[in-house]
């Protein structure tokens, strides 16, 4: 229900949200004998206190861009996909069968073949749960989670077996060749005299995680294809009223939020690991999660969000390196994070709302007296587009 | 009647039920405002108003589900605070809600004991209910397969097990909200036998209904709700149906809707042997034929759940059938590719769904976006291959405002935010606007305030005016008998005959409407 | 594969379906109550830890095991604060307390025993030990039912027993109890609980705490009895094979105790051998590793069976007319 204003539903919840995870989180530095502020000052200081922590925390950004926006597209189409895990890893594959069995002349090709490969790849593996929850109601949760496990699995088999090179006792692919290494941002921002993110992982797969916002918001928002997924979304007897196909806007959305969370891989495997190792996603997918639902599934809160969780993520392994404070940490606010914007959401809404409501109320009776019954909206005001 | 005079114990009794001074709002909606009603022993109290009157509020309220903001309650004369439904059944109330409380899953025993079990253990608790069962089904007629699974007995038998929930936890006062909306005429009749019953037996009867014939039929004392007040209260022996009318709306009302005679052109729609079978395996339409004609309004009639829903659902594209349906001549598909909501749009039908917050609208959307609903993939609101025209859009949603009188004129609120009969304007502003050749309309006025009530029924008049063909699905008699031009009544997945509304009163539609008097036809 | 093999191995499957089973049931009275737990993982996770680590302390195995269920407890409420009070998501809430577990685990291990996020390992009395039934001994001696009670039955810990004992008393407690009755119906059409006076709210949270304290058992079994203390993320997603035996048992207590046999066979068996040879074909053992989801996809794709969830399962209870 519309009882608050959108800009207290976008900016101020999940301000709340954070400011409480927050809050926990600090406590338990507390708790395990650490000072919260110099931890915190470590961890800017780690992450975007230089050039190279910037490149970390952009890497990891990029990464959770990619999750995030997988989890947030499917989240319009009322779909909650937990696979971005299972998704990147075969992402993964594809990247690595396209970079070592294809000899690429430039790594601008190779990278665009990669992405292809990566998103189809991540796309074919959710796939599978989108036909079985479209066509037989298995339950698009519980069998995204199977196919992690399973791509596991798979991803464990093949790099023992057909893709470890000979005589590697290492579970993993051989070296990308040489062609197709992406070029990091030391390589394009660093001048002769001023070297830039010296050694980060940052790569030019950022620029191509922020074009993927900005087309997913374009998507979303601006297309008919946006708009019957959130038709769907939001009402499935209302998108068959309106001619919408079930079918086709659970298939299209789980294989463009598969296609992205399948991307990740030329962030971390094409443009960083330049190979194909066992668990190279590093729980990025489920990231996404708290990234789509920190950013309330917009694109532009799923890039604040990502940056938010790359610093998160850089300034922990800052910590860990520096402190007694393991990385773990990290996996706890993110943990609070979901909680909070997430399964507590009521939580911080309901006071909220309640306030906004007696605020209007008291508006109201300023304006014209006692209130009178009838359309509840009189109170409103005009929104601005989201 | 019975020969003691409930009219008479009114006066001396204590009131099994006292209201007094209720009020409860729903954020800025206030759905009770200061009510107050006595309701005698032994008698059968009607509760009628319009839908959105507050009538469900209120006996809610009487059964601990809601809490008023202000008032009283005195049950027996004595002082009676219902927090929750386990007071209210302490204090001898039992409610049969229209959406029955049953779990599907287990049998009629099970559901009967649950929440009054005698113990930790089941055993004897079952034992015992299956005894008590025995009596009260000799005792008031309410036969029940005890070991039936409730999703495998028909609705009115369920209606009965939630009567016998109540009687097992020895309520003296049964309050039934719209208990007759599922039930055939004839099974509605067996209830009221039920009904007087109990009330023989000294049990009070609270009837919540929006239906006048049940009011006159059934009931001892009749109040009537308006807009969230209690407007009356009069012995229903001393009122006439015109008069309750009156009261129920606050003003005189048409009964009939103004329109010229009927000149019905060619064929529009023809509909030959269909048949539906829906998700269950179970036959809803059972082989249908039916022609709606160029300027006519057709309206079928039936008690809901009789194959009305499935026959618009078809139409619209909304479900998979099989037989035949041309419109213009023309053979639609009736499955498979081009069956859907957005093929039959493309062959000029328009649709006014029957739930409209449900199917019509999409609630968290803008109203501007909600004008495009079903139409979006319009080459008027297209932008190259892939977007929309939001702005064409919303230009066209700022005309539809103004033409349809919707309020508040402002394109930028979701739907949720507009009242009932603004949100059905939407709707209709939607579909008149295509200028379909067929337009299909179910339950044009269902939780629609008077006034928009007769905005959308001359809307409907005039594009029949207009030349085009409109088939009209209701439940409510009154607005079939005043819209169309041609009655069919459906029961039980057929089409039990065709009438004139000239030459043809409720109650032989009700007789129609209860699979009876084929033959009279 | 001959007659000690065979014992062996099924006596492997007993210890590794336990653990499945406990969280299995846990699952089982949390999901007939209408709150969808894909936390069981996490809470496993908590338990072991706690239990692993009081027990280490103490040197005291049951203080532990109090420990564990005490933590996992904690976790449920969470659970049912977010889903039953504030009826937020219940797979979102699931999935944050997954998370939650695995951090705070580690964190707290690597602040308390300063090991690498592992708990020290545990000895003597830090351990449930294995219980020897009475004449396992005298009758080992008898021909094919002397091993199978002196190998297979006798020799478990008591947490062992105690989970399988729990599938004949979960099935009582649902159907033959006023509670069962109640848990069921809440499960299927909380309205119909609400409106026959009966709290819906203290109902989910009863069923919540059963699960958690059923997940505490499983926990405090993985640590201090299956091994011998805790290591990071060692419930290794048998939360999620318990929740698949669930649905495989179609949320029937019995059913659930085959299911979880079945997958704790296949651990068995994938821990015992590599790669198994079945007639010149090389099943690789991450096969055997993935089988247990796969089966679930192909059973919730209803290709074996279909399984129908309780009614109202996932959907916070609002009441409505």
């Amino acid at each position: 229900m519309d009882r608050m204003p959108q800009w207290a539903d976008v900016v101020l919840i999940p301000l709340i949200s954070l400011i409480l995870a927050a809050i926990l989180s600090a406590l338990v530095i507390l708790g395990i004998g650490e000072d919260p502020v110099a931890a915190v000052r470590m961890m800017v200081n780690g992450a975007v206190g230089s050039t190279y922590g910037w490149g970390y925390t952009l890497y990891y950004a990029t990464n959770f861009m990619f999750t995030g926006l997988a989890v947030a597209v499917a989240f319009h189409a009322r779909l909650f996909n937990i696979g971005g895990e299972g998704q990147a890893m075969l992402g993964g594959l594809g990247v690595a069968l396209v970079c070592l069995h294809v000899p690429w002349p430039h790594w601008s090709v190779a990278l665009v073949a990669a992405a292809i490969s990566a998103a189809a790849f991540g796309a074919a593996w959710a796939a599978i749960p989108a036909w079985l929850q479209a066509r037989r109601g298995s339950h698009i949760v519980i069998t995204t989670i199977m196919f992690n496990y399973i791509a596991a699995a798979v991803l464990n088999y093949m790099l023992v077996t057909a893709l470890r090179p000979r005589g590697s006792m290492d579970p993993a692919t051989a070296r990308f060749p040489e062609a197709v290494h992406l070029p990091t941002f030391q390589q394009i921002f660093s001048s002769a005299g001023q070297p830039l993110f010296r050694g980060a992982p940052a790569n030019i797969s950022f620029f191509v995680a922020v074009f993927a916002c900005i087309a997913v918001w374009a998507l979303i928002w601006r297309t008919r294809l946006g708009y019957e997924i959130r038709a769907y979304g939001h009402s499935e007897t209302g998108a068959r009223y309106a001619g919408i196909s079930p079918f086709r806007i659970t298939m299209i959305a789980m294989l463009i939020s598969g296609g992205l969370a399948g991307m990740m891989a030329i962030n971390n495997v094409m443009g960083e690991a330049e190979r194909l190792v066992l668990n190279a996603t590093e729980g990025a997918g489920f990231i996404g999660i708290a990234v789509a639902l920190m950013g309330r599934s917009h694109p532009f809160g799923v890039f604040l969000a990502a940056i938010l969780f790359g610093f998160l993520y850089q300034g922990g392994a800052e910590l860990a390196l520096w402190t007694n404070i393991p990385r773990e940490l990290i996996v706890v606010i993110q943990a609070l994070v979901i909680l909070f914007t997430g399964a507590l959401d009521n939580m911080v809404r309901m006071p909220l709302e309640r306030l906004f409501q007696a605020i209007g109320r008291k508006r109201r009776d300023a304006g014209e007296g006692a209130p009178k019954p009838g359309p509840r909206s009189a109170q409103h005001e005009p929104e601005p587009e989201p | 009647m019975s020969a003691d005079d409930p009219a008479e114990r009114q006066e001396t009794a204590v009131p099994a039920i006292e209201l007094k001074g209720i009020s409860k709002a729903f954020g800025p909606v206030q759905a009770n405002r200061d009510i107050s009603i006595r309701v005698m022993p032994g008698t059968i109290h009607g509760i009628i108003g319009e839908n959105g009157a507050g009538k469900s509020t209120l006996m809610s309220i009487l059964y601990g589900f809601y809490k008023a903001d202000r008032g009283e309650i005195f049950i027996n004369g004595r002082k009676t605070d219902i927090p929750d439904s386990q007071a209210a059944i302490a204090a001898g109330i039992g409610m049969v809600f229209q959406h029955f409380k049953l779990v599907e899953t287990f049998t009629v025993l099970e559901n009967v004991i649950l929440g009054a079990e005698d113990g930790r253990l089941l055993k004897p608790s079952l034992a015992k209910a299956r005894r008590l069962l025995k009596e009260l089904a000799a005792e008031y007629e309410l036969n029940v397969d005890p070991d039936a699974v409730i999703s495998d007995i028909g609705v009115g038998m369920q209606q009965r097990v939630e009567i016998l929930k109540a009687l097992y936890r020895q309520a003296d006062i049964l309050i039934l909200d719209e208990p007759t909306g599922v039930l055939t005429p004839s099974e509605a009749d067996q209830l009221f036998r039920i009904l007087h019953r109990l009330k023989d037996e000294g049990k009070t009867i609270v009837l919540i209904t929006h239906k006048l014939r049940e009011i006159m039929e059934a009931t001892d004392t009749v109040s009537v709700m308006r807009r969230g007040e209690m407007t009356a209260t009069v012995r229903t022996a001393e009122t006439s149906p015109e008069h309750l009318a009156e009261l129920m709306v606050g003003r005189k009302v048409l009964l009939r809707v103004d329109k010229a005679p009927v000149r019905a052109g060619r064929t529009v729609l023809e509909v030959e042997n269909l048949r539906v079978i829906d998700e269950e395996g179970v036959e809803r339409i059972r082989g249908i034929d039916l022609k709606v004609r160029a300027g006519e309004i057709v309206g079928l009639a039936g008690v809901a759940g009789n194959g009305q829903s499935e026959l618009l659902e078809v139409l619209g594209g909304m479900r998979a059938a099989t037989g035949l349906v041309r419109l213009n001549g023309e053979a639609l598909a009736l499955s498979g590719p081009g069956s859907d909501g957005q093929a039959r749009r493309a062959a000029g039908i328009a649709h006014v769904p029957e739930d409209r917050q449900r199917e019509g609208l999409i609630m968290e959307f803008h109203a501007w976006e909600n004008v495009g609903f079903g139409y979006h993939r319009d080459p008027a609101y297209r932008r190259g291959a892939v977007f929309m025209n939001n702005a064409a859009l919303r230009a066209d949603t700022e005309a539809k405002i103004a033409q349809y009188d919707i309020r508040p004129a402002n394109c930028w609120l979701t739907a949720r935010n507009f009242s009932g009969g603004n949100q059905q304007k939407i709707v209709v502003a939607r579909e008149m606007e295509r200028n379909p050749d067929l337009l299909l309309v179910g339950q044009p006025t269902r939780g629609v305030d008077i006034g928009a009530i007769e905005f959308i029924h001359k809307q409907i008049v005039a594009l029949r005016d207009a030349g085009k063909a409109v088939l009209l699905v209701s439940v409510e008699l009154e607005e079939i008998l005043g819209l169309s031009d041609r009655i069919a009544v459906m029961f039980d997945g057929r089409i039990m005959g065709e009438r004139l509304p000239g030459a043809t009163d409720e109650k032989e539609l009700g007789l129609l409407m209860a699979g009876m008097a084929r033959e009279a036809a | 594969m001959d007659f000690v093999t065979l014992i062996q191995v099924l006596d492997s499957t007993v210890r590794m379906a336990t653990p499945l089973l406990l969280a299995c049931l846990a699952g089982l009275f949390s999901e007939r109550a209408g709150i969808f737990d894909i936390g069981l993982e996490g809470k496993m996770l908590a338990a072991a830890f706690f239990s692993a680590a009081v027990a280490a302390i103490t040197g005291n195995v049951w203080l532990g095991l109090l420990a564990g269920v005490g933590a996992s407890l904690l976790l449920s409420g969470l659970h049912g604060l977010a889903s039953i009070t504030f009826r937020g998501n219940q797979l979102i809430s699931g999935v944050a307390i997954n998370f939650l577990a695995a951090g705070m685990t580690v964190l707290i291990a690597q602040d308390w025993f300063e090991q690498g996020g592992r708990t020290p390992s545990l000895t003597g009395p830090g351990r449930f030990p294995p219980i020897t039934l009475p004449f396992a001994e005298s009758l080992a001696g008898v021909p094919v039912l002397g091993p199978v009670y002196s190998e297979l039955i006798s020799g478990h810990p008591v947490l062992v027993y105690v989970a399988f004992l729990a599938v004949p008393a979960s099935w009582w407690i649902l159907f033959r109890t006023r509670f069962g009755l109640r848990l069921r119906a809440v499960g299927e059409n909380p309205a119909a609980v609400d409106t026959a006076g009966v709290s819906v709210v203290a109902l989910r949270y009863g069923a919540v705490a059963i699960c958690g304290l059923l997940c505490g058992i499983a926990g405090a079994y993985l640590a201090t009895a299956l091994q011998a203390g805790f290591v990071k993320d060692m419930t290794a997603g048998r939360g999620f094979i318990a929740l698949a035996a669930l649905i495989f048992a179609k949320w029937r207590p019995w059913h659930a105790m085959w299911a979880c046999l079945l997958f704790g066979f296949l651990q068995a068996v994938a821990l015992r051998y590599q790669n198994i040879d079945v007639g010149g074909f090389t099943i690789p053992v991450q096969a055997m590793d993935a089988l247990p989801y796969v089966l679930t996809v192909l059973i919730l794709a209803g290709f074996v069976g279909r399984a129908i969830p309780p009614r109202a399962g996932g959907e916070p209870y609002v009441k409505e007319r």
